[in-house]
């Protein structure tokens, strides 16, 4: 056959549209070439542009956001972020949306997430150690949840459990406005020693790039211009795009290149994620300032006969690019060799600055390396402020008709049900080294051979978004940061994966950057700076879009692990003591959605000073030993933390009355921000409320711990064993029914 | 002193925590070999760990079971060198033949992570001598196919032998159904051969061997290897 009519086929406008270049981004790639693109280069070019590689429509947001501090090892930029844990050790994380797949095939979407994620981390050096995944499903009550959840936890189970790396933490929501798109953003953390890191820029002429990992096939190929654009009817018949993952061979890829990173041979390594082969050659040129050769001859082929343009835009799984130094090629080699992985010398770094593709002895595409990885549309979208929502005062939400009875309604409902269902679904203490596991305020993995602990989390609250992005962004932020603290670690860092629908309607966009705003006030104050993330957007169907979701996961250091807390009551006799304001806020709150059944008025306001007194103190206090348990207090406010602190620990509670002036359910379910539930020997509650004093924090006693129910005053006993009974079953039954 | 001897195999991701367990508790360090060796060393302990051998293909333990290196280890055992197999290893130890029985999936067909209690049958094995009998000990379980079968023949031939040397059980002690994980005939999460030198079981004791990882209730297995293995010296 003759190659060139095979390749070259005749660029239309319908070809440029389907591979979701606009005209005018056409033109761009014209003008940039000078010439008419070669199929595989306009394959190239659209994987390079699209929204999820190329960042057009967040970039100017995105610089925006602090990257930078003492703690920072790599900002932005690079495969992961890495913090510094001191002694050597630093923690390289990040967290990746792979939302669009996981709604086509839920089990493959959500298992190549976690699979990518990991590759993100294992890239730079870091052995991985953790992982967490922020989930959000529709309506338990829409006819695909169940299908969804099932798939999507089997999935991330179903990878994380065999590379046998723990799933320490995570969160899921059920809400209708994800009916159609749900989200699953994965995160990964792993350990690395400071001076052993490795990045990604290819500098050096003439060096061997050599191709590890799995065989290359024609899945996957447009996954990047899949994840840009919004699903239609059709969605369903994209399920080809979605790739397969195995997570055995992403074992031996991890075994393989950390052996291969002991070595002193590797100049630059990256991961082939989305838009494979194009991405990863592309981003390492581009970074080392060189050129790139790639003869796709030599390229490990799972299947026959594929063309240059499906190698080029393959999202074949667990493959990774690595430029060696030159003659380490047969020790690197015996090292995939042994691990029974495809080894194969693709390319050469050059001193053109060209990408020059070859197969079957034709050139495929030669395009300039610079341009193509630094030319990509860059829109500042319009936009346009949501209407501030108004402040609602706790007089206007119905009373329910008791305190305990609300509290067991929502408990058992999808928003605070238990999770024990999905996470019992993961290894969380696998690698020997879980200290905290999932269910409290953040996961808690030791420091390999040290005392040290890394404590990490993710939030978002997405009704306090769609409500105030500025508002509700800052709470995801600050969330994490007290989750962090609440296990008595210190904050250093976060990861984001901003999840919106699509960015071309000016509203969305004014969520987006409403929520950037936020971040970057509530990271600024707290010294909390963002090192790592991702974007996705069009998480939208036929123009329904998902609310603003962008999902935070926090990373914090504990000195010694022997100075942690859980949330678990442990002894009889102890008192419990809320530090913080409380102002009876119901606006935007779990009470008034589940119980009220309206959800409406501002999301609570979040106080950065108050929070930075609040953190500082807790986190003296159980390094001192002093708390037995602590608990951050989130959505359902204060009676539901104090009822997972009694359900963790199988103890009950005598609750105190309150005697103030707000009503009673504004108190017990308003859902106030930088507040904690600290349990103390009653000896010292004397002094913990002493020193909130001095600093200005209210604070006070609001418990005691002892029985087998939740006691308060009027009421009838809530005896644990029937709340747990029904915080338990929910998610359980659910699942189970046909 | 207790020279033990980790089995490796391509997609096993336990064997660093049992040799980190072992060590800590034993003090002496503890050799990896890896499955495509032809030899084990001399060994007073074999180990076989937990995780996805092969990944799970096949069936769970089968294409481990035929790894060079199981030659050896099944020779060895059978001239008596002692071997464990936890969880994925269990597996191993059926799939080889040294233990009789096979492990399904779970009952609920999904994987399990959690802690069970377990009722220490037999206390005089090679690997559970510093327990008492009757002794309710907690240790995690994470497995999907950890559902003991044999046909009822070999379940008696077992019980008969005192050859079920743990079992999934309440608080109190009681072999119960709502005790089981996973659908285990007679609640079986661990069993030996004749001579209590081969041992398979499901949960990991190496996950809670100190009170940092929230318990220690394993640390007794790993005591007992050493203790069986200064007498016999």
């Amino acid at each position: 056959m003759d190659a060139t009519t095979q390749t070259k086929p005749e660029i239309t406008p319908e070809i440029v549209a389907e591979h979701g270049l606009t005209p005018g981004e056409y033109q761009r790639l014209l003008n940039i070439l000078e010439r008419e693109p070669s199929l595989t280069e306009l394959g190239i070019f659209s994987v390079m542009w699209s929204e999820h590689c190329s960042y057009k429509s967040s970039r100017v947001w995105l610089k925006t956001l602090p990257t930078s501090g003492p703690q920072v090892i790599q900002g932005p930029g690079e495969n992961a972020g890495v913090v510094d844990l001191g002694d050597g050790h630093a923690c390289v994380f990040k967290m990746e949306s792979h939302n669009h797949p996981s709604y086509i095939e839920p089990y493959q979407g959500a298992a190549t997430g976690v699979g990518g994620i990991m590759r993100d981390v294992f890239t730079m050096g870091a052995r991985p150690i953790a992982n967490l995944n922020a989930l959000r499903f529709g309506d338990p009550a829409h006819p695909k949840t169940r299908h969804l959840v099932s798939g999507v936890v089997a999935g991330i189970g179903g990878y994380g459990n065999c590379v046998g790396v723990p799933t320490v933490g995570g969160e899921t929501n059920f809400d209708s406005g994800y009916d159609n798109n749900i989200l699953v953003n994965a995160m990964c953390a792993g350990l690395a020693r400071t001076d052993k890191i490795f990045y990604s820029a290819a500098k050096g002429i003439g060096l061997p790039v050599v191709y590890v990992g799995s065989k290359t096939g024609r899945d996957g190929i447009h996954g990047a211009t899949m994840a840009s654009a919004e699903f239609d009817e059709k969605s369903d018949e994209k399920r080809p795009t979605v790739q397969v993952g195995d997570p055995f061979t992403e074992k031996l890829l991890i075994e393989a290149c950390l052996e291969l990173m002991d070595k002193d041979v590797i100049v630059a390594i990256q991961d082939m994620g989305a838009a494979g082969l194009t991405s990863s050659s592309c981003e390492m040129a581009d970074k080392g300032g060189v050129g790139i050769a790639l003869d796709l001859d030599r390229v490990p082929q799972r299947e026959e006969n594929m063309t240059a343009y499906e190698m080029m835009l393959s999202e074949s799984q667990e493959r990774m690019l690595i430029v060696l130094k030159p003659g380490s090629e047969a020790e690197a080699e015996a090292i995939f060799e042994k691990w029974e992985l495809d080894f194969a010398v693709v390319g050469t770094t050059t001193d053109t600055g060209r990408m020059v593709v070859t197969h079957r002895g034709h050139t495929e595409a030669d395009i300039p390396v610079s341009t193509l990885a630094n030319s990509a549309p860059v829109y500042e979208r319009p936009w346009f402020p949501p209407p501030t929502p108004k402040m609602i005062l706790a007089e206007w939400v119905p009373a329910p008709d008791t305190i305990l009875g609300a509290l067991k309604t929502m408990m058992s409902g999808p928003a605070l049900c238990s999770r024990r269902w999905i996470w019992e679904q993961y290894d969380h203490m696998v690698m020997g080294d879980t200290v905290l596991r999932p269910g409290g305020n953040a996961g808690v993995v030791r420091v390999h051979g040290t005392t040290k602990g890394v404590a990490l989390t993710c939030d978002v609250t997405p009704r306090y978004v769609t409500a105030d992005p500025v508002m509700g962004a800052k709470q995801a932020v600050v969330e994490t940061w007290r989750n962090l603290i609440a296990v008595g670690a210190d904050p250093l860092a976060i990861t984001d994966n901003l999840n919106f629908a699509n960015p071309e309607r000016p509203e969305v966009m004014g969520q987006f950057v409403g929520a950037i705003k936020g971040m970057v006030e509530a990271c600024q104050v707290l010294d909390y700076p963002v090192v790592s993330g991702n974007v996705s957007l069009y998480n939208e169907t036929n123009g329904v879009g998902i609310p603003p979701t962008p999902a935070i996961g926090g990373v914090g250091v504990i000195p010694d692990v022997a100075d942690t807390a859980d949330i678990a009551l442990k002894q009889e006799g102890d008192l419990l003591i809320v530090l913080g304001r409380e102002r009876g806020h119901l606006g935007q709150s779990l009470y008034q959605e589940s119980i009220a059944g309206r959800l409406e008025g501002a999301p609570p306001p979040v106080d950065l000073a108050d929070e930075i007194k609040s953190g500082r103190l807790v986190r003296a206090i159980i390094r001192e030993g002093k708390a037995s348990a602590v608990h951050d207090v989130s959505d359902g406010g204060l009676l539901v933390a104090i009822a997972e602190m009694a359900l963790a620990g199988n103890l009950g509670v005598e609750i105190f009355p309150y005697e103030g002036k707000l009503p009673a359910h504004a108190i017990w379910f308003g859902e106030d921000q930088g507040r904690y539930l600290l349990c103390v020997d009653a000896m010292r509650a004397e002094e913990i409320l002493d020193r909130a004093r001095l600093l200005a924090l209210p604070a006070r006693v609001i418990a005691r711990t002892g029985g087998d129910a939740l006691v308060l005053k009027g009421e009838e006993p809530l005896p644990l064993d029937d709340l747990k009974a029904a915080h338990e079953a929910w998610l359980t039954n659910y699942m189970a029914a046909p | 002193m207790l020279r033990a001897t980790v089995i490796v195999f391509p997609g096993s991701n336990c064997d660093r925590d049992i040799k980190v367990a072992l060590e800590g508790v034993t003090g002496f360090p503890v050799t990896m070999a890896w499955h495509g060796d032809a030899n084990v060393p001399v060994s007073d302990v074999i180990i076989l760990p937990g995780g996805f051998s092969y990944g799970d293909y096949l069936r769970c333990g089968a294409m481990a079971a035929h790894s060079p290196i199981m030659r050896d280890v099944v020779a060895k055992a059978k001239a008596g060198t002692p071997v464990i197999g936890i969880c994925n290893g269990f597996q191993v130890l059926c799939e080889s033949g040294l233990l009789p029985g096979v492990l399904m999936r779970n009952a609920s067909l999904k994987f399990i992570c959690r802690d069970v209690l377990l009722q220490v049958d037999n206390a005089e094995t090679f690997f559970t001598k510093c327990y008492l009998k009757d002794q309710v000990i907690r240790l995690p379980v994470a497995h999907a196919e950890g559902n003991y079968f044999a046909d009822a023949a070999t379940l008696d031939e077992l019980e008969d032998g005192n050859r079920i040397v743990m079992r999934y059980c309440d608080a109190q002690g009681n072999v119960t159904d709502a005790a089981n994980p996973n659908g285990s005939q007679r609640n079986i999460a661990g069993i030996c051969d004749k001579t209590g030198r081969i041992f398979g079981l499901m949960p990991h004791p190496e996950r809670l061997f100190e009170l940092a990882l929230g318990g220690s209730d394993g640390r007794r297995i790993l005591e007992s290897m050493l203790l069986s293995a200064l007498e016999a010296a």
